[in-house]
């Protein structure tokens, strides 16, 4: 036992503790621990009233016995008792035990609520700061209730003690972020903001706190802390040479909620100070101690990221950034690593992005030699964060061996880093190619499917660079060992490009059928499935390889093969190679079409993946627009002749497929890992991989494979079209989710229209009112509109995968509707397969002869033809197994963009149509639903769980359902629900 | 700042404090991975981590290591420093600190940060203000208690 104890000492503690000490084994402790609860459950359960020290002492001990890691389930009123004891130290033990054990039996929390308010209004300081300590401590909302009205009046108050304001101030910011809609400033704005100007420093630092939190919430109301703020920066950092980091750091955050001050007297002293702060940094230390240097760089830093948040100040941007190239050789790890962090933002800024340049080889050193991987990560966050197309070549190549001895941890982020980079910069397209190709190479395990989708979607839209794609996958192929992912792109490529290079003896069309087939036996089932399908692409191609990839798919490893889609795809290509007429062939067997052009799914991957060393969002979007321009514009040294002269060779895809200037993306939102899939190949939906299922009959149909012809087309039948319907409105996909877990509502309004919908559902039918209102006075004449089911539905390439998955059918509507009239439509709708797409309505009207026509998306989703399904919770997670293979089940992480309130999180789940179970999932908080969508075709059995994390403000989600496309489609509907 | 927590370098947690709810399941579960993750790191290694959405700031101290975890904007120098102040009201108070102290005082350890950061925000930077505040209650504390006898203090009667 240490001799030290001050104040009072609890003996009878100090020897339990020392007894815990000299426990030999766990088993002990946990004996000695038992003997004592016993001993002290005896002690308040006894007849013998306790006195106040053996309360204090026995909270005391329990309070130990919990911090060491063990449950403790009573005392919660003993503690209270204390509370309201005269004796300090007992309150004090009293108030840390309920801080620490905090109980939500209501009961306790009426006496504990009356003790705090007992203390607050006691005029002691040391009892009022005690409970202000605790209600910061334990935050709850029934705090916030009862207290919140009082702790801004004892804030502000003219005869509150500085050391009770510095802890309702702070106490106020702890209820603020619990309960933001409890705590009303209204009234005492201004009295609070002026605390800025409070003698006491304490004081000011602490109300720092709060008036920033407050700012950023209500900026508008507090915006005239802003001019205090400097003043008070000026003052107390430059003047009085007073080092106060804490404070001044807060002030220089507080100013980031701010735009620059437009007051120009108060932003020159603003801009003084800074430099202030960036000439003091280059003065020798003044002490040789660490604290000193750090406090000083603490405001250092926190300048440099108001600079670079102001984002207006050329001059004092460069400074940043030479300041912190010094910095990048410093001695000081922590130093280097500040440095790297921060001048990867000043790398997006056009100002300074220059200057950061210029510290390239230092950048890259720190990649190579840096012992601590935290460090290195930074390195290589900014180096991408620096790259542009001057420097693309020596970065990309620097990450690339980089990456064949970096940590595990941040492989995957680097390749797709690599990838992004070698797309965005991309001159010369056999650059790109060699690039992924060697990503794979060097690290294939980590190239996610996004990765290699993303190279055979730039190949297939851009012909010049086809035949060295193919030759060059034909080349690495060569490799005794490649990777699972080199064969995928591979055989992708041949498939489709081998004929330019079957000219070459080398590479003819058997020697690259036997080098794909060399691999096919140790390959996956998906990889080998998309083998099988390059082999029938092969006989279109080259008639000479008919007859021994015929041999090949006969065998019975292939058409008995146990797995069920590798036989299928065996038997029917089989059939296909031998009843098929080469036109026919040919046609089902085309080169497949460019992709349409839309965002990168690999930078939505990158952008999603917010994991450890992430580059923030906010950081791409910036390189984005720097690509964007660069690639677009070609002002910094892009080499215009040479994409001018690739956007003429590739009719449709322009040099934006590889800007990432794509105009609204399609999936708005970050797209899951399985919707990717959607992303790449839009237009064969989310099935396996697109390329195959391009080829794929429809199961239902196989036998009339051929004789379907390409006459049936499918569209739903339109009323009249005489313009072309224009593309749907770019907020039609919100509009889209917003009625998911809905059936009624406004559909769209602008400043001429108002459409209303009320629809109802029943099985695989469903019936919609439309009600158009004109809300001007004038007539609309000519009005039409036309309901279509676009994507999968109609546009194929392959004719034959095509068939109905939605019978949507719309009575006319009368074609003038009277100035504030309002007429109504009725679209019969029903679901025949799973599907995607809702369909468009697209409008056209004159209004005062002008022509409108606008498309929107009728808010028609797969979970409309949900039936809910009731089950115990054994069922539950019996049929919860049974859909446990990887494509069945769809799962997303993904941020609240609500508030988090249980009843709303129901509300919407039963819109959506399922059942809500009760008691089915072993954590209360998690909510699980079952259903069965109706279709004509066939029932898809669905099982959802969505789990809510409060605390981080995330949701994830997950569902399985019997196919595949449903969960995807369900998963990606609902991420935007929440 | 959203937790902070002490713990030896045996892994032996000996202060934790939470300044966002979260359930003891959780605190237990986060305290683990994080002294788990700053034990493994090497002494001249930097002092921040990035950890889910947050940043890890260190420091060891003799055989103690303090940690805090600060939000994504937080300046990781000035949480450094915060670390240090804390360090410097305790050897203050204590008088030349150890493990021990901490250990056998754990309820002034508390007293102390509580006086220094509220809600996860530095409330008093003076060292000397936080030491005055800390003084005048122990000054309470020895009027307030009454002598006892021996056997009584050990839990004998």
């Amino acid at each position: 036992m240490p001799a030290v104890s001050k104040g009072d000492g609890m003996r009878g503690l100090a020897v339990f503790i020392s007894d815990i000490r000299n426990c030999k084994s766990k088993e002990a402790e946990i004996k000695r621990i038992n003997k004592e609860l016993a001993n002290i459950r005896s002690k308040f359960k006894g007849d013998k009233a306790l006195d106040g020290y053996s309360k204090k002492k026995y909270v005391c001990k329990l309070l130990f016995i919990f911090l060491l890691g063990h449950d403790i389930d009573f005392g919660h009123m003993e503690a209270v008792n204390l509370l309201s004891s005269n004796k300090y130290t007992e309150k004090q033990i009293g108030y840390l035990f309920i801080s620490v054990l905090v109980n939500s039996n209501s009961e306790l929390i009426r006496l504990i609520n009356n003790a705090i308010k007992n203390d607050l209004s006691s005029r002691n300081p040391t009892f009022m700061c005690l409970a202000l300590h605790c209600i910061a401590n334990v935050g709850s909302r029934e705090m916030a209730e009862a207290f919140a009205g009082e702790i801004p009046r004892i804030l502000v108050a003219g005869d509150t003690m500085d050391s009770v304001k510095q802890s309702a101030a702070l106490c106020l910011l702890r209820l603020y972020k619990t309960s933001p809609d409890l705590v009303l400033m209204g009234e005492w704005t201004s009295r609070v903001v002026h605390l800025l100007n409070d003698q006491h420093m304490g004081v000011v630092t602490a109300a720092i706190s709060l008036i920033t939190c407050l700012s950023q919430k209500n900026p508008d109301e507090f915006k005239t802390c802003v001019s205090l703020a400097v003043s008070r920066l000026s003052r107390d950092y430059t003047y009085y040479f007073v080092p106060a980091p804490w404070l001044s750091c807060k002030l220089l955050r507080l100013l980031q909620c701010y735009p620059p001050p437009e007051d120009g007297a108060v932003k020159g002293r603003l801009v003084e100070c800074l430099e202030t702060i960036l000439n003091k940094a280059q003065e020798p230390p003044k002490s040789k101690k660490v604290q000193h240097s750090n406090a000083k760089n603490a405001i250092l830093f926190e300048a440099i990221s108001l600079i670079i948040h102001y984002d207006s100040e050329p001059n004092l941007l460069v400074r940043a950034c030479n300041q912190l190239g010094q910095f990048l050789q410093h001695r000081e790890t922590n130093l280097r690593y500040l440095a790297l962090e921060s001048m990867c933002t000043l790398a997006s800024s056009e100002f300074s992005h220059e200057a950061v340049k210029t510290h390239i080889e230092t950048v890259i050193n720190a990649l190579k030699t840096e012992r601590d991987v935290s460090v290195r990560q930074r390195a290589a966050d900014l180096l991408y964060a620096m790259c542009d197309r001057s420097n693309a070549k020596q970065i990309v190549a620097e990450m690339l061996s980089y990456l064949e001895t970096a940590d595990y941890s941040i492989r995957e982020e680097m390749v797709l880093k690599v990838a992004i980079l070698a797309e965005k910069y991309a001159v010369d397209y056999s650059w790109y190619v060699d690039t992924i190709l060697n990503l794979i190479r060097i690290a294939g395990d980590y190239v996610s499917e996004e990765v290699w989708y993303r190279v055979i979607q730039i190949v297939i839209n851009r012909d010049d660079v086809q035949g060295y794609a193919a030759k060059t996958v034909f080349e690495a192929l060569q490799a005794p060992a490649c990777h699972e992912n080199m064969v995928k792109v591979g055989g992708y490529i041949l498939g489709e490009f081998g004929n330019l290079i079957a000219g070459d003896p080398r590479s003819s069309p058997l020697v690259q059928f036997n080098l794909l087939h060399s691999k096919f036996h140790l390959c996956s089932v998906p990889t080998r499935a998309l083998l099988l399908s390059a082999y029938i692409k092969f006989i279109n191609l080259f008639p000479e390889t008919k007859s021994t990839i015929q041999e090949v798919l006969r065998s019975d490893s292939q058409i008995r093969n146990s797995d069920v889609e590798l036989q299928q795809r065996a038997v029917e290509y089989l059939k296909l190679s031998s009843i098929a007429s080469t036109d026919v062939l040919a046609t089902v067997l085309e080169e497949m079409p460019p992709f349409p052009e839309r965002e990168s799914s690999i930078l939505a991957k990158l952008k999603k993946k917010k994991g450890p060393g992430a580059v923030s969002v906010n950081e791409l979007e910036e390189g984005k627009r720097e690509g964007g321009e660069l690639n677009g514009g070609g002002e910094r040294g892009a080499d215009n002749s040479n994409m001018a002269a690739s956007n003429a060779s590739t009719p449709s895809p322009s040099a934006d497929l590889l800007g990432l200037r794509a105009g609204p993306p399609v999936n708005a939102a970050a797209p899951s890992a399985g919707s990717l899939l959607v992303d790449v190949f839009s237009e064969a939906g989310a099935n396996d991989d697109g390329f195959l299922r391009d080829l794929e009959p429809p199961t239902e149909s196989s036998d009339s494979l051929l004789a379907e012809g390409p006459g049936d087309s499918d569209s739903a039948p339109p009323s009249v079209v005489s313009e072309d319907p224009a593309a749907p409105l770019p907020e039609s996909n919100e509009l889209l989710n917003k009625f998911v877990c809905k059936n009624n509502g406004v559909l769209f309004e602008n400043q001429l229209l108002q459409i209303g919908i009320k629809s109802e559902y029943r099985q695989n039918l469903g019936r919609m009112y439309l009600f158009y209102g004109n809300k001007t006075s004038v007539q609309f004449l000519t009005f039409t509109t036309t309901v279509t089911c676009p994507g999968e539905l109609q546009s194929h390439i392959l004719f034959m995968c095509t068939f109905k998955k939605l019978n949507v059918q719309a009575k006319p509507v009368e074609p003038l509707i009277e100035g504030g009239a309002q007429v109504q439509q009725v679209i019969n709708i029903e679901c025949l397969g799973d599907f995607c797409d809702a369909p468009l309505l697209n409008i056209k009207f004159r209004y005062g002869g002008a022509l409108q026509n606008f498309s929107l998306k009728l808010p028609v989703t797969i979970n409309k033809f949900f039936q809910p399904t009731e089950m115990a919770s054994n069922d539950f997670f019996q049929r919860w197994k049974q859909l446990s293979q990887p494509q069945q089940e769809a799962q997303k992480i993904f941020k609240a963009s609500h508030g988090m309130d249980t009843e709303v999180i129901k509300a919407k789940l039963l819109g959506l149509g399922m059942a809500l179970l009760e008691n089915v999932d072993p954590n209360p908080e998690n909510f699980v639903c079952a259903g069965v969508i109706q279709t004509k075709a066939q029932q898809v059995g669905s099982l959802l769980r969505l789990e809510p994390n409060s605390q981080a403000q995330m949701y994830r989600l997950t569902v399985r359902s019997s196919k595949d496309t449903v969960s995807q489609r369900l998963c990606e509907l609902l991420a935007e629900q929440f | 700042m959203q937790f902070m927590l002490l713990f030896s370098r045996q892994g032996k947690l000996r202060l934790q404090k939470w300044y966002v709810p979260l359930a003891d399941a959780q605190k237990k579960k986060i305290s683990r991975e994080v002294i788990q993750m700053v034990l493994a790191r090497k002494p001249k290694m930097c002092s921040f981590l990035e950890w889910r959405d947050l940043k890890i700031v260190y420091k060891r101290y003799a055989s103690l290591y303090f940690c805090c975890a600060v939000e994504d904007q937080e300046n990781e120098l000035i949480t450094l420093e915060i670390i240090h102040r804390y360090v410097e009201l305790l050897d203050k108070y204590f008088g030349s600190v150890c493990e021990l102290d901490i250990i056998f005082n754990f309820e002034k350890a508390y007293y102390i940060l509580d006086e220094f950061i509220l809600g996860g925000e530095a409330q008093e930077t003076s060292k000397k203000n936080v030491l005055k505040a800390i003084e005048q209650a122990d000054m309470l504390q020895e009027e307030a208690e009454t002598p006892r006898s021996v056997l009584e203090e050990i839990g004998l009667t």
